[in-house]
């Protein structure tokens, strides 16, 4: 649906309007569109106001042309399926990207979103693998999958080797294994703390809290103030469904206790002092800083909440940054991301993600398949990806291209952030399985339980997982 | 548990003859069964066989490594597991509280139903339709009506009737989820439930309620006296399948939490054990304690049954 | 029907009428409740986005649309979808109804030996819990290369259809008289030949009963839909939905107008098919339950 210049102006004005409002803390305003205009104004109350209408395209710019397109037209007319990005912002670079290449190569590619949980994602590669089903040819890996899908994978060094000697050497080593190129990095990740410098402002506080004290009485004197307009106002908010996601998160928080990370040089360390601290603290935002409904939060819950300006600080990735900043989100502008908070005396940590291409061993198309990775994953593709959605480039010479330096203010002061794995190579194939019984175990605490009982049980299923 | 027995209880053919005859026939019988008994056996028998075997091993998908019999560990561990005693306690109190509410609830309405007013047909009608769609999608439809912040129930009583002062999060609130999921399955469940007590109540001779009403007895009488011990084997029935169905409970609780650890039934964590973990070997285990578990309510109904009717 | 004519009949007095507004009441009450849920999703599914996302809660749209209806129709997942539970629900009655109302007939009409265990096993696959196989039938889907294919599904879901298909039909051949058996045999009729020109046109009524219920059953599965079967041009309605909400491009929100109107999509038909056949669904239910 395009917008015409029209609605274009009176969706600016009202989101002027609102973003007004917002600083005043006066936003309860409940403006109805103008008749005709399926996209509502930004009012604080409606979670519509961050969404566009289906097939309204957020990114504006051109996606880079096909630079292989000479050898991926060999191949014109074979079709692909790809496992994208479900939702948000990659979802939508997905589609225009997918576009160019279609357009430049005439190789068809069918998008298949993968399921936006990546636990469940996981479950269904091994489910496609263990089928040796032709139904997948490209694929997207998180950053702990290589080595448990490895043999179902495509070697890609023959075609794909001197390109990824551009990448990041630790994460093609991550995507080797036996000596095999199984994956070509595509973009890499760690947690941040977003928040809103108007607010910060407004309250009287000069920087970002330092340490999770300093978040929790910051956010409370936020919330409490905005209350007074914004009924629905939140101090804190992330992921807390029982997810992946809680896992990056929970890591996060028990690293900066100095709790350690699940599992230290392959021993089982997570039931300690620190992580329990580190679970009851957030045990304590439930509720207090942040909604009951926060154990129900995925990424895009609570960057839909933090962009509708209904939140004062957000845990999320890196892309929450250019989706923040988009034309019409009602923040734009408004609000900066840096370190999470630590313990006084430990440092910031930020769960390492990140995300692969790769082929799969069962497609029928491997050859189109590796052009469309070769070109995803192109120092082109990944400069246009990080300008466009603040998704981080693998390759340093890009990371450091002045456009994007730009547009990832964020990876200046990232040297403050310890990044800590998720220990999958503990873990091996079993990943899946001790994900869970730490995600869960946390989401009990987060429902109430007690963190050194809950803790003890997940070391248990731990042990038991790997055995 | 009347089966259809004896088709043929006396034949009428001699009895030197029908010998050679028996035969065929009995032949004949058993090639007109073959599609069934190997569709049978196929989807059911060898796999449940299949589950058995497997919850004795730690098999599990795309590790490479090859299946090694493990003897009871498998259930060792069960034993030990405090999330699986959570999801067998959950699902048994579940099915207490649902199996409960819809017999009491069902039997009042089929009371109702079962009167003469207008628009009766219709109304029965109606009765039938949740039953008739998907649990998937009416949970759907109940999900969208908890939402915490645009759900039609928060705006009642929040804002319209003022009976609380906050939202509540239906579904993410440890402490009211359980209870918006059971509302659910009653929902669905009662109204089929009250459709089988009819059909029960219309078998009962109304003359027994003219004999009864001529010998004075207060309305209260004759619905103890009558309805209730009359309507026992239309109610164990209902029972019986009510309780199969909600001990095996998945699609709901699946929509409503995922992953969720304090709101999985048995048949959630065997799928996820299955599914997401892929591990074979434990999965089968929780299966088949499942099928152990229905084979003792089974055996406790079936007992009631019995001396009931003794 | 005649089981309460306590309350009909006789002359009003002021108290019977208040019990009887009461009364309606009730039934309203009934009913209100049963169709509630209905009601609101066709409201949501016809409200535009800011009318659904607003509070206080609009309890009628200010503008109806069918914007929704026509995302989700013009979505090729969907319509795929719909098609996937059309071919997978229809096949898998026909196969049941074949094959069960052989072995019914097998079960009605013919004494044999091992016949009431047949039929023992057969009512204990209707009580069976589709997750005790799963992981075995999971196995062997791979193994015939069925995974993420429609047959998969049609394959499995006769593990409840069947049973059912076999013991109702069973007693329905059964009540058929003997004599007109007799008199085929006896003019020379080949059991084939009785079968399929006197059980089968005899046994419409029953096979109707049967064949909605398997149908409904095929169409409402869930379980199996989701573990056998995975990319979008493969899945049923019920898994299509389920993931519609986790992953269709509303960009950043549930889109919860296009899944209440897809979910009164999928619905229709089966409210369709439930009133108009409600007396033979009801008779199937209550003789499966009552035999059972």
């Amino acid at each position: 649906m395009d917008l015409t210049p029209q609605h274009d102006l009176r969706a600016w004005r009202a989101t002027a309007l609102l973003l007004f409002v917002v600083g005043l803390c006066a936003c309860r305003g409940d403006k109805s569109p103008p008749a005709g205009d399926s996209r509502p104004p930004a009012a604080a109350t409606t979670a519509a106001a961050v969404a566009e209408a289906p097939g309204d395209s957020a990114i504006k710019a051109q996606p880079p042309a096909v630079s292989n397109a000479a050898e991926a037209k060999k191949y014109a007319g074979s079709k692909l399926k790809y496992y994208s990005e479900p939702v948000g912002v990659g979802a939508e670079l997905d589609r225009v990207m997918i576009k160019q290449f279609q357009q430049d190569t005439g190789v068809e590619v069918t998008i298949i979103p993968r399921p936006k949980d990546a636990t469940e994602t996981y479950a269904v590669y091994q489910r496609l693998f263990q089928a040796q089903s032709g139904d997948v040819d490209v694929l997207m890996l998180d950053v702990i999958w290589p080595g448990a899908f490895a043999q179902n994978l495509v070697d890609l060094n023959e075609k794909l080797g001197e390109a990824a000697k551009q990448h990041i050497e630790s994460i093609v080593r991550n995507n080797t294994v036996d000596g095999k190129l199984v994956a070509m990095p595509w973009f890499t990740d760690f947690g941040l703390l977003y928040h809103r410098t108007d607010l910060l402002e407004k309250y009287g506080y000069k920087k970002p809290p330092e340490t999770w004290d300093e978040l929790e009485q910051m956010a409370k004197k936020i919330q409490d103030g905005e209350r007074a307009s914004n009924p629905n106002f939140l101090g804190f908010v992330w992921q807390g469904k029982a997810y992946e996601g809680l896992t990056c998160n929970a890591l996060e928080w028990i690293a900066s206790h100095g709790g350690g990370a699940i599992i230290d040089d392959g021993k089982i360390t997570v039931n300690n002092p620190g992580a329990q601290k580190a679970l009851a603290r957030a045990k304590g935002w439930v509720g207090s800083i942040s909604s009951a409904g926060v154990t129900s939060y995925e990424e895009e819950d609570a960057r839909n909440t933090f962009q509708g300006g209904n939140a004062a600080f957000m845990r999320n990735w890196p892309y929450a940054y250019a989706a923040g900043n988009a034309e019409k989100s009602p923040i734009k502008g408004k609000f900066g991301a840096g370190p999470l908070p630590h313990e006084p005396g430990q440092k910031s940590a930020g769960t390492v993600g990140g995300w692969q291409l790769a082929v799969s061993k069962f497609s029928p198309n491997k050859d189109a398949a590796i052009e469309l990775v070769r070109y995803m994953t192109s120092p082109e593709a990944q400069k246009f990806r990080a300008t466009a959605g603040s998704f981080i480039p693998t390759i340093p010479s890009v990371q450091q291209d002045p456009e994007v330096v730009k547009s990832l203010p964020f990876l200046a002061n990232a040297k403050d952030i310890t990044l800590v794995p998720r220990p999958s190579n503990s873990t091996g194939a079993r990943y899946n399985e001790a994900s869970i019984a730490f995600f869960q175990g946390v989401s009990q605490v987060l429902q109430g339980k007690e963190p050194k009982e809950v803790l003890g049980q997940v070391e248990q299923r731990i042990t038991r997982a790997l055995r | 548990m009347s089966t259809p027995e004896n088709p043929e209880a006396t034949s009428a053919a001699p009895r030197a003859a029908s010998a050679s005859f028996e035969k065929r026939r009995q032949r004949r019988a058993w090639l007109f069964l073959l599609p069934t008994l190997v569709v049978v056996a196929f989807v059911a028998l060898y796999p449940l066989a299949e589950t058995f075997y497997l919850s004795f091993t730690n098999a599990r998908l795309g590790t490479g490594e090859p299946a090694r019999f493990v003897g009871v560990q498998n259930y060792v561990d069960l034993a030990q597991d405090s999330y699986f005693h959570d999801a067998v306690l959950l699902t048994v109190f579940f099915t207490v509280v649902t199996v409960l509410s819809e017999l009491t609830l069902g039997l009042g309405v089929a009371l109702v139903v079962n009167s003469q007013f207008k628009g009766r047909s219709a109304v029965r009608a109606a009765m039938l339709i949740p039953w008739a769609i998907p649990t998937v999608i009416s949970a759907q439809m109940w999900k969208w009506m908890y939402n915490d912040v645009y759900g039609v129930f928060n705006d009642l009583l929040v804002n319209r009737l003022g009976v609380l002062e906050r939202n509540i999060a239906f579904v993410a609130d440890p402490d009211v989820s359980f209870w918006a999921v059971a509302v659910i399955d009653i929902w669905k469940t009662t109204p089929f439930m009250a459709l089988l007590l009819l059909a029960g109540l219309q078998l009962i001779p109304s003359d027994l309620y003219e004999a009864a009403r001529v010998d004075g007895a207060t309305a209260l009488q004759q619905f103890t006296r009558i309805t209730l011990p009359l309507l026992k084997p239309s109610m164990l029935v209902a029972l019986i399948f009510r309780t199969l169905d909600a001990l095996r409970v998945f699609d709901v609780f699946f929509v409503m939490f995922g992953n969720r650890p304090d709101m999985q039934t048995m048949a959630t964590y065997a799928q996820q054990t299955l599914v997401s973990i892929s591990n074979i070997g434990y999965g089968s285990a929780i299966s088949v304690a499942l099928f152990l578990i229905i084979a003792v309510f089974i055996m406790i109904y079936l007992a009631v049954f019995r001396t009931e009717e003794a | 029907m005649k089981g309460s004519s306590r309350d009909s009949g006789g002359r009003r007095s002021p108290g019977q009428g208040a019990l009887r507004a009461l009364f309606y009441l009730l039934v309203a009450a009934v009913v209100g409740f049963t169709v509630f849920p209905f009601v609101w999703a066709f409201v949501s599914s016809i409200k535009p986005d800011d009318e659904l996302f607003t509070t206080p809660v609009r309890y009628w749209p200010g503008r109806a649309t069918l914007d929704n209806y026509r995302l989700v129709l013009e979505n090729g997942e969907f319509q795929t979808a719909l098609m996937n539970s059309v071919i997978v629900a229809v096949s898998v009655t026909a196969v049941s109804l074949a094959i069960g109302s052989l072995a019914a007939y097998a079960l009605g009409r013919f004494r044999f030996r091992g016949r009431s265990a047949v039929l023992y096993i057969v009512l204990a696959m209707t009580i069976f819990p589709q997750i005790a196989v799963l992981g075995a039938l999971f196995e062997m889907i791979n193994f015939f290369n069925l995974y993420n294919q429609l047959p998969a599904l049609i394959l499995t879901y006769l593990i409840f259809t069947l049973p059912f298909t076999v013991w109702v039909l069973t007693g329905f051949l059964k009540a058929i008289p003997r004599e007109i058996e007799e008199a085929a045999y006896v003019d020379g009729a080949t059991p084939w030949q009785v079968f399929t020109r006197i059980m089968l046109p005899l046994s419409v009524p029953g096979m109707a009963t049967t064949g909605i219920l398997a149908f409904i059953a095929a169409w409402n599965e869930f379980l199996f839909a989701l573990s056998f079967t995975q990319t979008p041009d493969k899945r049923t309605v019920t898994y299509a939905i389920q993931a519609f909400s986790t992953t269709t491009s509303g960009l950043y929100e549930i889109p919860w107008g296009q899944t209440m109107a897809a979910s009164i999509v999928v619905t229709v038909p089966l409210v369709v098919l439930t009133l108009v056949f409600q007396r033979r669904i009801l008779a199937g239910l209550t003789a499966g339950a009552v035999k059972g």
